[in-house]
Parts: C-alpha cells; sequence; structure tokens
C-alpha cells in the first residue's frame, strides 16, 4: 500500500519514469533472465563467504573465553593446548615482580561417548581449579561450585549434535550422564563456548580433581595454558619481559597475542583462500552476466542512444543512464539473491550441523560487492556507446 | 524577428578519406535559410544532401569554410558547443528513431529533459499539448511498437517541435510512409512550422510533397 501510494505521488509529481528504469522493465525476460545471473552469483558470493566464516570463525573462541592478563604456553605449541609445559615453569613464573596470581588450565582429549552403544568422538576436555577465576564465560563462574562433585563436568552446548542430545535432556530431567574414556559421568550443568572447525567437535569442563581421577597424576604436571593475574598497576610488558628473562622454556603471549596466535594458526589451513577464491569466482561471474545484459542492452539500442546524442545528449548523460541501469540490475538481483542465501544457509545448517548464519555485516558486504559489480560492468560496457555514431542516424 | 539567417553557409568544403582515397563530398557550398522559411534540398543519392544535413545539425566537425547555425560559428567549435547547438535543433529522421520503451510522450519529454529550464512537473502537460497538435492526442500512452507508420512520424515530429526550436533538419522524413500518411505528415509539420515560425531544411526524393517549399535548391555532385 505504501508502496503503491509512493508510485502514485511519484507519477503525479513527474508523471514520467526515468529511462534506465523504462529501458531495464521494457524487455521483461531480459530484466528476469539479468536478475536470475545476479541472484546466483550472489548466492555463490553468500555461500563461499558462508562457509569461510565457518572455517575460520570459531577459531578464537577458546581464547576470547580465557580471562587473565598474561598467558604461558608451551613454545613449540601451534594451537592451543597442542602441547604442555611443565607446571614448575608456572610456579615460577609466579614468582616474578608483579604478578598477583597464577593458575593452571588442563587441555587435554577424550574420548566422548553418550552411550555404550554409540560411536564415540574426540572431546576437548577443560579442567581448572574452581576456586579459580578461569573463563569469562557467567554460566561456568556460576556454576562453579558444582564441578567439586566426583565425576561431574559442564558441556557445551554449541558441540556437534553427534555428540548426544545432553543439552535437551538436561533441560527436559536436570542431569545427564555420558562416558568420557569409558567412565561415566555426570552433565551438572551447560555453557556456551564453540569449537574452531578444525580442532575439536565439543568442549567440555571440569575440576583439577576429576581431571586427575581421570588421565592420573602425572597429567596435572602438564599445563595447557598458564594462566597470570597481574597486581593492580603491574606493566604487563614489564612483567611479560621479566618472565621471559627468569623462566626458560614457556612462551610468555598476552590477551591479544594469544588470539593472534590461534588465529595464525587457524589461517595456515587452506580454507580461507579457498573460499575467498570461490567468492571472487561469483564476483567475476556476476561482472560477467551484467556486462552481457547492459552490452546486449546498448546494442539493441544503438540507434536511440544515437538519435539521443543527435538531439544534444551529452557522452555523460547517456552513460548515467547505464550507471543506473547497472544499479538498478544489482539491486533487483541482490533482494532475490539475499532471500536464496538465506534459506540456502538455513538447509545446509540443518544438513551439516554446522553454524551457518546470515550476518548483517556478511550481507552488507556482498550488497556492496554487488555494486562495484554493476558499477564495473557498466563501465566496461560503456564503451560500446562511444561506437554510437549520431552522424550515422540521418 | 531575428534579421540573420537560422543558417549561413560561405565556401563550406568537406571530403571524406585521406590522401589519394580522398572525395569531396561537399564542394564550395554557399547558402542562407532565413527564420520561418521552409527549404527542400534536393538531389540524387550520393549528391551529399545528408553530409550537408549532418554539418548544419552539429553531428560533424566543419573542415573548411563557415558555417553559422543559430548564430553559432561551427567552424571549429568544441563537442560542448555542438552539443549545445543541438539542443536547439529539432530532427526529424527518415525513420522515426523513437525509443521502444517510452511511450508517445515520454519520447516527446526526452527532447524537454534537455532544457533544464523546464520544470519536470510541466513536462507531461506539454508533451500531451503536442501530441494533441500533431491529432495524436489518445495515443498519448501509447508505445511506439502500438502506433503505426504515421503515426510514428507524427510522434517524432511532436518530439522534433514541442521545444520550439527555431530550426528543424529533416531528413527523407516521408520515405518509409504511403502517399496519403506521408503527405498528412508533411501537412502538420508545414502547419505546425507556420504557426512556430521556424525554419525547416528538408531533404528528399518525393517529388510530391514539393509544393509546401518557400524554396527548393538542387545539388549534385556536392554542389548547390
Amino acid at each position: 500500500m505504501k508502496f503503491l501510494a509512493l508510485k502514485s505521488r511519484f507519477k503525479a509529481r513527474h508523471g514520467e519514469r526515468p529511462l534506465a528504469w523504462a529501458q531495464l522493465s521494457h524487455q521483461k525476460v531480459r530484466l528476469i533472465v539479468a536478475m536470475g545471473g545476479i541472484t546466483f552469483a550472489n548466492v555463490l558470493i553468500f555461500m563461499q563467504l558462508g562457509f569461510r566464516s565457518l572455517f575460520t570463525e570459531g577459531a578464537t573462541a577458546l581464547p576470547e573465553s580465557i580471562a587473565g592478563d598474561l598467558f604461558l604456553v608451551n613454545p613449540s605449541t601451534r594451537f592451543i593446548g597442542a602441547r604442555g609445559f611443565d607446571r614448575i615453569r608456572l610456579y615460577q613464573a609466579a614468582s616474578v615482580r608483579g604478578v598477583a596470581n597464577s593458575t593452571p588450565l588442563y587441555i587435554e582429549d577424550g574420548v566422548w561417548a553418550y552411550s555404550q552403544e554409540n560411536i564415540s568422538f574426540q572431546a576437548r576436555i577443560y579442567a581448572f581449579n574452581p576456586k579459580q577465576q578461569v573463563f569469562r564465560i557467567p554460566e561456568v563462574t556460576q556454576q562453579a561450585v558444582k564441578l567439586n562433585l566426583p565425576g561431574s563436568l559442564l558441556f557445551d552446548r554449541l558441540s556437534r549434535s553427534s555428540f548426544g542430545p545432553i543439552p535437551q535432556q538436561f533441560a527436559e530431567k536436570g542431569y545427564a550422564t555420558a562416558f568420557l574414556n569409558q567412565r561415566r559421568l555426570a552433565v551438572v550443568g551447560l555453557f556456551n563456548m564453540g569449537n574452531s572447525f578444525f580442532i575439536g567437535e565439543g568442549n567440555v569442563i571440569m575440576s583439577e580433581a576429576n581431571y586427575r581421577d581421570l588421565f592420573g597424576e602425572e597429567a596435572l604436571k602438564r599445563v595447557g595454558v598458564g594462566i597470570l593475574t597481574l597486581e593492580p598497576g603491574a606493566d604487563i610488558a614489564a612483567v611479560k619481559a621479566g618472565i621471559q628473562a627468569t623462566v626458560p622454556g614457556v612462551e610468555v603471549l598476552t590477551h591479544a597475542e594469544l588470539i593472534a596466535k590461534e588465529l595464525k594458526f587457524q589461517e595456515s589451513t587452506p580454507a580461507g583462500p579457498i573460499f575467498s577464491f570461490g567468492a571472487i569466482m561469483g564476483f567475476v561471474i556476476g561482472v560477467v552476466v551484467v556486462y552481457q545484459v547492459l552490452y546486449a542492452d546498448i546494442s539493441d539500442h544503438l540507434s536511440e542512444y544515437a538519435t539521443l546524442k543527435a538531439i544534444g545528449y551529452s557522452d555523460l548523460a547517456l552513460l548515467r543512464v547505464i550507471l543506473q541501469e547497472a544499479l538498478l540490475l544489482g539491486i533487483l538481483g541482490f533482494a532475490p539473491g539475499w532471500v536464496t542465501s538465506f534459506f540456502m544457509y538455513g538447509l545446509l545448517a540443518h544438513i551439516t550441523r554446522l553454524e551457518l548464519v546470515m550476518r548483517l555485516d556478511v550481507a552488507v558486504t556482498v550488497l556492496i560487492l554487488t555494486l562495484i559489480m554493476c558499477v564495473a560492468s557498466a563501465a566496461i560496457a560503456s564503451n560500446k556507446l562511444r561506437s554510437a555514431d549520431p552522424a550515422d542516424v540521418f | 524577428m531575428n534579421p540573420t539567417p537560422v543558417i549561413a553557409i560561405q565556401n563550406l568544403t568537406y571530403s571524406f578519406g585521406k590522401g589519394v582515397l580522398q572525395k569531396t563530398v561537399l564542394a564550395d557550398i554557399n547558402l542562407e535559410v532565413n527564420r520561418g522559411e521552409i527549404v527542400i534540398l534536393m538531389g540524387p543519392s550520393g549528391s551529399g544532401k545528408t553530409t550537408l544535413l549532418t554539418l548544419i545539425g552539429a553531428l560533424r566537425s566543419v573542415q573548411t569554410g563557415s558555417l553559422k547555425v543559430l548564430d553559432h560559428e561551427l567552424q571549429g567549435a568544441s563537442k560542448l558547443k555542438r552539443i549545445q547547438v543541438r539542443s536547439q535543433i529539432g530532427f526529424i529522421f527518415q525513420t522515426h528513431n523513437l525509443l521502444r520503451c517510452l511511450t508517445a510522450w515520454e519520447n516527446v519529454g526526452m527532447s524537454l529533459k534537455l532544457h533544464q529550464q523546464i520544470p519536470p512537473s510541466e513536462r507531461r502537460e506539454r508533451a500531451i499539448t503536442m501530441l494533441q497538435a500533431v491529432g495524436l492526442g489518445s495515443q498519448a500512452t501509447d508505445y511506439p511498437d502500438h502506433l503505426s507508420g504515421g503515426q510514428k512520424q507524427r510522434v517524432a515530429i511532436a518530439r522534433a517541435l514541442v521545444n520550439h526550436p527555431p530550426l528543424i533538419l529533416a531528413d527523407e522524413p516521408t520515405a518509409a510512409l504511403d502517399r496519403k500518411t506521408g503527405r498528412d505528415v508533411v501537412d502538420i509539420l508545414q502547419r505546425l512550422a507556420k504557426e512556430q515560425h521556424c525554419a525547416i531544411l528538408l531533404v528528399t526524393h518525393d517529388n510530391r510533397i514539393l509544393d509546401i517549399a518557400d524554396r527548393i535548391v538542387q545539388m549534385e555532385d556536392g554542389h548547390l
């Protein structure tokens, strides 16, 4: 209704359609084919960017969830938790001037099975002293006290669905059990953290004590990440330098550096470039489609454009018409492209159980890419416009 | 009234090609067309009529000689200047050359759009008034594909005349029409030109329409 009112007002004021729109809408079939082409290109770009974010996001879920000022890791570890270091080093670092508190985070892989009959999956186990603040996840902090129960753990809702319907069961019955390294454990709470695509499929959090029960006393000597809290007003850089000078065999990282290290590992995987390349292909297809449409439009109407030149239109005025056509096409093609991609994301997320969501920043990126694509095509196609010689119309 | 002629040509020479292939199409042309005068230019094919018309219409650059159209010297005129001159001339072509995607009145409106001083809100009214003047008031919202040949040519006349140009250039406007519709078209053209006191330079082969002319100019091998 609003649109109609606007349209009639537009008609009442000028009564005249812009030439670009008249030109485009005159040949309905061509318009639909063009929109289809742009929609196709858009869906392609959306899918590739979606896949890329799928593989590259979640990479920093773990480091972003850890609270602390400085972090100690094994210098040769490629990603967090791949290799541990000797707990003695953590004690040594704790004695460095400026460090207020130190606590270890243990990271291990365990074999998870929802029930004994089910196939098993690799779960990442994080263990810490529940009296300490290690995670900056409010749900974990609130439920930390429950972890003191023997054989208890917290379960990550964002684990793969193959880990079993733990969240549903927990919500319905108030408890759930599963097997970890063939020992029956109780799920006493849930939290949200998520995984990077390449490391782990699900997360659980437990206490140091339960971790020791599962992996033995020796396991507590190998720390995944040493977490240091500094005294108020301490200079992070100075403390970091102090630890580096006195404690051998560890790498000291700030929070930002810890995140950067994890990201660097993720980016060394080929997923990012592969899907970026796919997105570029979509862009190129879009340019070709829009170019073809505009070129055909100009060729078909060459005598008309020449006539317009003859009666006094400048090249620039006609170039503007072509640009308007391109932008109109871009917007008209983007809308169905976005809708299609939205449903494709939903469908793929349903099938693959991966977290594919239509995000605003991705949508805006694709819209801008689409408009650039259309303007680029218009710029190439406008060469043809120059061949419209007004002297030929007589 | 403007005492100076709308077209003043002195010693105009024009040739195509270069070097040994150079072919002179217009040689030493002198011509004046006064305000409100209808001049028919006749001559066999290849005599240079159309080339002369495109030069007067500022569609080609003048090579040698002087060509003044509406008080603008086109000898050495810039591209921008030529575009400005063109917007003050009404053009009628052999084929109608209407934009197929626009309705009759929108086609006429394309001429009005060139003149910024005409408010957009008036375009429709002006265009339809002009279409009524050529007898197409009820076809204003039809697309060219739904109009007959004669009707299309009348829309083209409306497009050429809607801005009240002091000069109309027409290239065989009746060539694609049968005898009767051709007659109707030139009658309308003549009537409106007299009403608006506008000069017409019309190129034609058509002997049947010579009576509308105030003056007939014969052209042969680039000479008048």
